[in-house]
């Protein structure tokens, strides 16, 4: 097994059976993942490549790159998958999300800016616990804002620091 | 004072002297991978903000508000801050879905953002800068308008190596240059204070060098956009001139529904080659904008 190499992207391998990195998730992995947790079709992501460059932070790309290449960013940054629990990012959440089925909390206006400003607030939500996708109504339409964590009846917001606004 | 020196280049010269005293209005261009100009109005307008769209460009939006950051079309990438005359060169190459396209001197991502969405996202975009600091304000900008056909790349445009993009030539390249930004002072009072000819000299070599460089880098037949926000023909005819005597490439004309000014084939003595009359210069009277200039060049090849 080679180990990963921090510096440079590396594409996911599709299955565990072409797995060259031990401990590396897999294309089909990642599309589970989004598939079982909100209910994203794999089509969705059928112009994208998934690569990881670090340990445990993926990313979606939808141009031509060559395998290794060193560069500073391939798309965006879209899955945290360090810990056992795996994350979607905000803007992963704010491109994909709208094809969110479930694990979808759409909040009212005052519970959006609270979520949007960084805050966390008591929240009453029937379905799973942990990583939900939280979204608004703007201009009649749902729209996903970000990630929340939500736990014994509290969501907390994980809007990062320099994305969150007073608004 | 600096701007006297362009006394002779421009009409209307105190009516340029005046536009150049006043603020720029606030203008947003709407981001169409994530959402319609109709929806972006609709979203401002339950806000409060009053808007006027921008004539020769739809998807630009003049804002009542200086602070449209603080704003949920903001918040999801619908809408992103840029001046109204700068959003012409990408509009200029025009590239379509599919295309490689390169991004000379992207940062902070008003340009790039803006080329993802005239490709809808898809084929590959290259956002080159050599300031990391920039490049990650960069990054931030792209993310929220989730462009995913982007490769992020930090190096001197002037050395530009392919390898890491697969080594294929580009089908067009945006070279928007660092310049003397002259044509900012409605947004920064203080953009004339540090005006020196030397270093408008020193700014010419490595625009030159950026260009020379992107031109090489880009296919025969494909185009390349040179634009800055200066006035100083040292920066912008001067630089096509000294570019045509020794790359493939010729400058063609392009068409924009902006009032704009001819290339100067004259400037202190020298003269330049009379195809820079087809490049476009912008000043602030004109349309009430920033100061801008705008070449269109065609790779030739052999």
């Amino acid at each position: 097994m080679r180990s990963n190499v921090g510096e440079q992207f590396s594409r996911l391998p599709a299955t565990d059976a072409d797995r060259a990195v031990e401990g590396r998730p897999t294309r089909n992995g990642v599309l589970s993942f989004w598939e079982d947790r909100y209910g994203v079709s794999p089509e969705v992501f059928e112009d994208h490549s998934f690569w990881e460059k670090g340990s445990g932070k993926l990313w979606a790309f939808s141009g031509d790159a060559p395998e290794g290449t060193q560069v500073e960013a391939l798309g965006i940054t879209f899955l945290r998958v360090r810990q056992e629990h795996w994350k979607p990012t905000t803007d992963a959440v704010q491109r994909f999300g709208k094809h969110a089925t479930q694990n979808v909390i759409t909040v009212d206006a005052e519970a959006a800016r609270t979520f949007i400003a960084g805050e966390d607030q008591k929240l009453d939500w029937e379905g799973d616990w942990g990583y939900l996708i939280v979204a608004h109504e703007l201009a009649d339409v749902r729209e996903p804002i970000g990630v929340g964590l939500y736990l014994h009846g509290e969501l907390r917001s994980q809007i990062p620091k320099g994305r969150q606004r007073s608004v | 004072m600096i701007l006297e020196r362009y006394r002779e280049l421009i009409d209307s010269f105190d009516a340029f002297l005046g536009a150049c005293d006043r603020p720029l209005p606030s203008v947003v261009r709407v981001n169409t991978l994530k959402a319609s100009v109709e929806r972006v109005e609709r979203a401002l307008a339950d806000t409060g903000y009053e808007y006027e769209q921008c004539s020769w460009y739809p998807e630009l939006l003049r804002l009542s508000t200086d602070t449209p950051g603080n704003s949920w079309p903001y918040v999801h990438g619908w809408i992103y801050g840029q001046e109204e005359v700068s959003a012409l060169p990408a509009r200029v190459l025009s590239p379509s879905a599919g295309d490689r396209v390169l991004d000379t001197c992207a940062a902070p991502g008003s340009k790039t953002t803006q080329l993802a969405a005239l490709m809808d996202d898809r084929g590959t975009l290259i956002a080159n800068d050599a300031n990391l600091g920039r490049l990650s304000a960069l990054r931030t900008n792209a993310q929220r308008c989730g462009v995913t056909n982007l490769i992020v790349n930090s190096a001197d445009a002037q050395t530009l190596s392919l390898a890491p993009f697969g080594g294929d030539p580009f089908d067009h390249a945006l070279v928007d240059v660092p310049c003397s930004c002259e044509g900012t002072i409605r947004k920064n009072p203080t953009a004339l204070e540090d005006w020196d000819i030397d270093h408008v000299r020193g700014l010419a070599g490595i625009q030159r060098g950026i260009l020379r460089r992107a031109i090489q880098a880009t296919r025969a037949g494909g185009t390349v956009v040179y634009s800055t926000c200066t006035f100083a023909p040292e920066e912008n005819e001067a630089v096509l001139d000294a570019v045509l005597e020794t790359e493939s490439c010729r400058i063609v004309p392009f068409e924009t529904a902006l009032d704009t000014r001819p290339g100067v084939t004259e400037w202190n003595e020298k003269t330049f080659d009379r195809s820079v009359e087809k490049a476009q210069r912008i000043y602030p009277h004109l349309n009430d904008t920033g100061g801008f200039f705008c070449a269109k060049l065609e790779v030739t090849g052999e």
